[in-house]
């Protein structure tokens, strides 16, 4: 039996892409706005009686104050609650867990999750990726973000025998679910010549088995399920959800064939909400490199291990196919602004749910859909939530 | 002025003997007395069994390489500059893996499994780092 104790009746986002043209704080009014406008029966933004703003690192947008107190001004809402949520990579997904516990405590009663991330204002050198990904402080010195998943294709590649065409099917699906997308910031097709061909970043991966860095912001909209009906017609439900760490340094990793914080957060997240991979209906999972999307399917269950590397070639996780996973473009096509992809992500599920997904509508069969990200230093935190429109 | 540099190691109180070995062209590792097992990087407790009888040891610097990706493309300074580099994940023969660079060894002919030898690179007058080689006719 599913949690089912909160609904989002909202969810938008602004498109992403390179947005110097907009500041930090027009990004999460835009985003705001676009939850808000959502709401079926309308929504007076005064009913957000908590806020809870995932943002990565706010030190690289030249405002180093951002926190919890920023975003209410810039959104309308000054004086209400509101909390600041880092938690690496999974920082939106992790909000959006702790706005759902927030409601389903009773301590607040309607819950805005929000997720803003300025990536592309500074040089790649200055940047978060470059910053934020150094290593051990003691030991290891120079991990960027690829250097933390290419080991793991490597090693992949050699107990299973998974290609590096496996992994450009990834690239390829995705990029083209972008295309489907207005939302996403790279809306271009690529093939597999292309992604084999592009300039090489960390071997295995090259350029197209890479993510861009983007900026963006999305919003969701949390009430108690009782209350759902006020909001909507159509309301969906959280169905479960869990978190995960691991070790976050490569040298202690059990193996370098899974991300075992993924596999512990959706062991929890299948159990709060009752259901398997069987029941899911489509996913949005965490692609940051087309290896992680590989290792993702594995980890959630969506196959055997080893046999990730199959899915995308075969089209089983295609729009049409027999589990979508990441209809959205994923980070690969749509982006990854830290903060704002988990969020982001949910606000697909939520659009997939409803069935006004438009031109990427996956078929809607048991009314479950899976969001999840895994990230910080050598994926040391994950976190998956599962949505439903199933009462 | 030096540049901003970002592979030098923040060496603390507990990991000076790990370091001022490595000057001295040693791997230093710690062993749990308690429990037996060897562990990298060197903690006040056993990752293992959370005994405090932890003691230093010398490792052989014999390893095999658990998996690797050679580096093109890094923005943080000074790894910009080593491109193409081996990161690499080796495992120790006692036990332990510990995330390093494969040195002298063409990416070409990088495998896994292949053996290891520890070797050592200065990176200023007070820091030295341990990386690895290939053991001399371990490359195919």
């Amino acid at each position: 039996m599913a949690w089912n104790r909160v609904a989002v009746v909202g969810a938008g986002l602004i498109p992403f892409g390179e947005l110097f043209d907009q500041g930090y704080e027009q990004m999460a009014a835009g985003a705001f706005r676009a939850a808000v406008g959502s709401v079926d029966h309308g929504f007076d933004p005064a009913l957000v009686d908590a806020a809870f703003v995932a943002t990565q690192r706010g030190t690289l947008w030249g405002q180093e104050g951002i926190g919890g107190n920023t975003v209410p001004t810039a959104i309308g809402l000054a004086g209400v609650a509101c909390t600041r949520i880092e938690n690496a990579c999974p920082s939106g997904s992790d909000a959006f867990r702790v706005g759902c516990m927030a409601v389903a405590s009773g301590v607040h009663d309607v819950v805005l999750v929000i997720g803003v991330e300025k990536m592309r204002d500074k040089s790649s050198e200055e940047g978060l990726l470059a910053r934020a990904a150094g290593g051990h402080p003691v030991y290891t010195r120079g991990e960027s973000a690829p250097v933390l998943f290419a080991p793991f294709a490597t090693r992949h590649m050699h107990e299973f025998g998974t290609t590096r065409e496996m992994l450009a099917a990834v690239a390829v699906k995705n990029h083209h679910n972008g295309t489907l997308d207005p939302y996403a910031h790279f809306r271009n097709e690529v093939t597999v010549d292309d992604v084999l061909a592009a300039p090489p970043v960390c071997h295995p991966l090259g350029l197209l088995d890479c993510c861009p860095q983007t900026d963006g912001a999305a919003a969701v909209l949390l009430v108690s399920a009782d209350r759902a009906q006020d909001f909507t017609d159509r309301p969906v439900y959280v169905a479960g959800f869990g978190t995960a760490t691991d070790h976050p340094y490569l040298h202690e990793k059990a193996d370098f064939v899974g991300l075992p914080a993924t596999t512990l957060a959706a062991g929890r997240a299948y159990e709060m909400a009752g259901v398997g991979p069987a029941e899911l209906d489509m996913a949005e999972v965490h692609d940051c490199f087309t290896i992680t999307e590989i290792l993702d399917v594995e980890d959630l269950g969506f196959c055997d291990k080893g046999k990730g590397g199959v899915l995308a070639l075969e089209g089983e996780t295609a729009i049409d196919g027999r589990l979508p996973v990441n209809p959205s473009g994923g980070l690969l096509a749509k982006g990854h602004p830290i903060g704002a992809t988990g969020v982001a992500q949910l606000t697909e599920c939520w659009w997939q749910l409803r069935e006004q997904a438009e031109d990427r509508q996956v078929a809607l069969r048991h009314g479950f859909a899976l969001q999840h990200n895994v990230g910080g230093r050598g994926s040391g935190v994950a976190v998956v939530n599962v949505l439903t429109t199933n009462r | 002025m030096t540049a901003t540099r970002f592979d030098l190691p923040v060496i603390e109180e507990e990991t000076r003997p790990h370091w001022e070995a490595a000057r001295d062209r040693r791997l230093l590792i710690r062993r749990c007395r308690a429990c037996g097992v060897a562990h990298f990087y060197p903690r006040p407790f056993c990752p293992e069994c959370w005994s405090e009888e932890v003691v230093w040891e010398e490792a052989t610097g014999r390893a095999t390489l658990y998996t690797h990706s050679t580096v093109h493309r890094n923005d943080l300074p000074p790894f910009g500059e080593r491109v193409p580099y081996v990161a690499a994940v080796v495992e120790l023969e006692e036990g332990p893996r510990m995330m390093t660079e494969l040195v002298a060894a063409e990416p070409a002919d990088v495998r896994i499994g292949m053996a290891l030898e520890v070797d050592y690179r200065d990176l200023t007058d007070e820091v030295t780092v341990p990386v690895f080689r290939p053991v001399a006719g371990s490359v195919a």
